[in-house]
């Protein structure tokens, strides 16, 4: 184990599993207190459709999928603030026609040469340095957005109702926490897949929840939980020679069914 | 000065009139409650005290300003505190949450907010509880935490909507007797269906069923109190005694049918 730091590429992949795991536990609290899981599940599948694009356009995979991860996430949030009681409908509509998209792009792109499956599973031993600096970007913006407007986003999370009647920009922040949940989903294409993401945007969460009391304290348990699971699963796929994405999220799961268990029994 | 003024009020959703030709005027101290049927409009007058609804028709004056002009002389307290109860939040942080003014805008809260908060913790008598978890409290302990994010503004009117509606009897009358002392300087104006509580606090009722129909009870408690046991009356029993002074919607005609049949 020891001699497998010395390669760059699994240097990569613990400096990218850390900045992931930290953007996915600050932004996963939130989605979880907003109820906004499904909806993050529909925009990562959504984006996709980016991946498809970016892959027929010859542009780079992460800016297609942020393009169209952040695009899935004002249509939702439009739609959302117009018509809450039908969300469901559109959310199930976007990731679809999103993947359905891709799907198509794929098909038109002269010669198969992109591996998709990484996409849909993770390729966390492929993360290049133009990557890192992505991730690392997305991270200080994060915490940039969650220093400077915590307690708004707080007011709005635990009760936006209020929150608009003292003046919070309601619809501002729900737009800021939807885009945010978009680009955290691309960046965690790399690390588990996009058909993966959610389990690591809610598992480290709801585990920290139970842990928590407060919106920060919660936030940065999260990022701690998932650091660790990304690691121990990283040691896993490496030591078993398995897939990296689903050894994290399974690992993820056991610690939860685990710590359910030691929880409860107390 | 009317503290709250409304004139030919007017109000409607969609098509269909919510709220027809309402007149109401709530004096300084009144403590004012508001009654009626589901759907006849109460919560709905409330949210358009608060300025979060516009009148279709009339005006409503909120310490002499236009009703959203003001929102920090007026403190609220929702329905439904018990929603969202598995929320990673303190008491104090909700309580600041009311707290109006200068804002620290970086993370973490200035010294005058928490003293304004404890304050407001302490005029319920839940400072105690400042660093729990909104979620490990009672239902009517929440319902003091909400009312202390309310105070957190120094309010000159606290509206209430439904305060009591998921609390046990006991929280209920802790919670009414919280509210008439703070009537001794805020004026206060609750809707609720437990109608039998209310009188013993409001001085002020006004029944909305689509109209509106206003009673001074402050002078009629007496009456009230030499019926039988005291504390609790049939609804029926007390909408006929509130009818009898003119209340004629048709509901009560109902009710009253309704009861000489039984």
């Amino acid at each position: 184990m020891i001699e497998a730091l010395s390669f760059e590429f699994i240097q990569h992949a613990l400096i990218a599993g850390i900045l992931v795991s930290f953007a996915a536990g600050i932004i996963g609290s939130l989605i979880v207190v907003n109820r906004m899981v499904f909806l993050a599940g529909g925009i990562a599948h959504a984006s996709y459709g980016g991946i498809g694009l970016a892959v027929f356009f010859g542009l780079p995979i992460f800016l297609g999928a942020s393009v169209f991860a952040v695009g899935s996430a004002l249509l939702i949030a439009s739609l959302t603030l117009r018509k809450r009681h039908r969300i469901d409908t559109f959310i199930g509509l976007i990731w679809a026609v999103g993947m359905a998209i891709g799907v198509i792009f794929i098909d038109l792109t002269p010669g198969y040469n992109v591996d998709m499956m990484s996409y849909l599973f993770g390729s966390i031993l492929a993360v290049s340095t133009e990557d890192l600096y992505f991730m690392g970007t997305l991270l200080a913006v994060i915490l940039f957005v969650m220093i400077f407007w915590y307690r708004d986003i707080l007011a709005v999370s635990y009760d936006s109702e209020y929150a608009a009647l003292r003046g919070v920009h309601v619809r501002f922040f729900y737009t800021l926490i939807l885009i945010l949940a978009a680009l955290t989903v691309v960046v965690s294409i790399k690390v588990v897949g996009l058909i993966l993401v959610i389990a690591m945007l809610t598992i480290p969460v709801y585990i920290a929840e139970k842990l928590s009391h407060s919106l920060f304290s919660m936030m940065f348990l999260s990022g701690l939980i998932a650091t660790l699971f990304t690691l121990v699963g990283l040691w896993f796929s490496y030591t078993y020679n398995l897939t990296s994405g689903a050894s994290i999220i399974l690992i993820s799961a056991a610690s939860l069914g685990a710590f359910l268990l030691f929880y409860r029994g107390k | 000065m009317f503290v709250v003024q409304i004139e030919n009020l007017s109000f409607a959703y969609e098509k269909d009139l919510i709220l027809e030709d309402i007149n109401l005027t709530v004096e300084e101290k009144d403590f004012l409650a508001i009654i009626g049927p589901n759907g006849g409009g109460k919560s709905t007058l409330l949210k358009l005290m608060l300025g979060i609804l516009k009148p279709k028709k009339g005006s409503i004056q909120v310490l002499g300003k236009a009703a959203s002009k003001n929102p920090s002389h007026v403190g609220y307290v929702p329905q439904n505190t018990n929603v969202n109860t598995d929320f990673p939040i303190k008491v104090i942080e909700v309580v600041l949450m009311g707290h109006v003014g200068a804002k620290n805008p970086l993370f973490g809260y200035g010294k005058d907010e928490i003293a304004c908060a404890m304050g407001a913790l302490s005029q319920v008598g839940m400072q105690e509880y400042a660093q729990s978890k909104i979620g490990s409290l009672s239902g009517g302990q929440r319902q003091r935490v909400m009312i202390a994010r309310a105070l957190c503004a120094h309010p000159k009117i606290l509206l209430l909507d439904e305060p009591t509606s998921s609390i046990d009897i006991k929280g209920q009358k802790e919670i009414y007797e919280l509210l008439k002392l703070l009537n001794q300087s805020i004026t206060i104006i609750v809707v609720s269906h437990d109608i039998s509580v209310i009188l013993e606090y409001a001085n002020k009722a006004a029944h909305i069923n689509k109209r509106l129909s206003y009673h001074d009870i402050s002078n009629k408690k007496e009456t009230f109190h030499t019926h039988n046991e005291g504390e609790h009356f049939c609804e029926v029993e007390l909408l006929q005694m509130l009818g009898s002074e003119g209340c004629n919607t048709c509901e009560h005609e109902e009710e009253s049918k309704w009861r000489e049949t039984k």
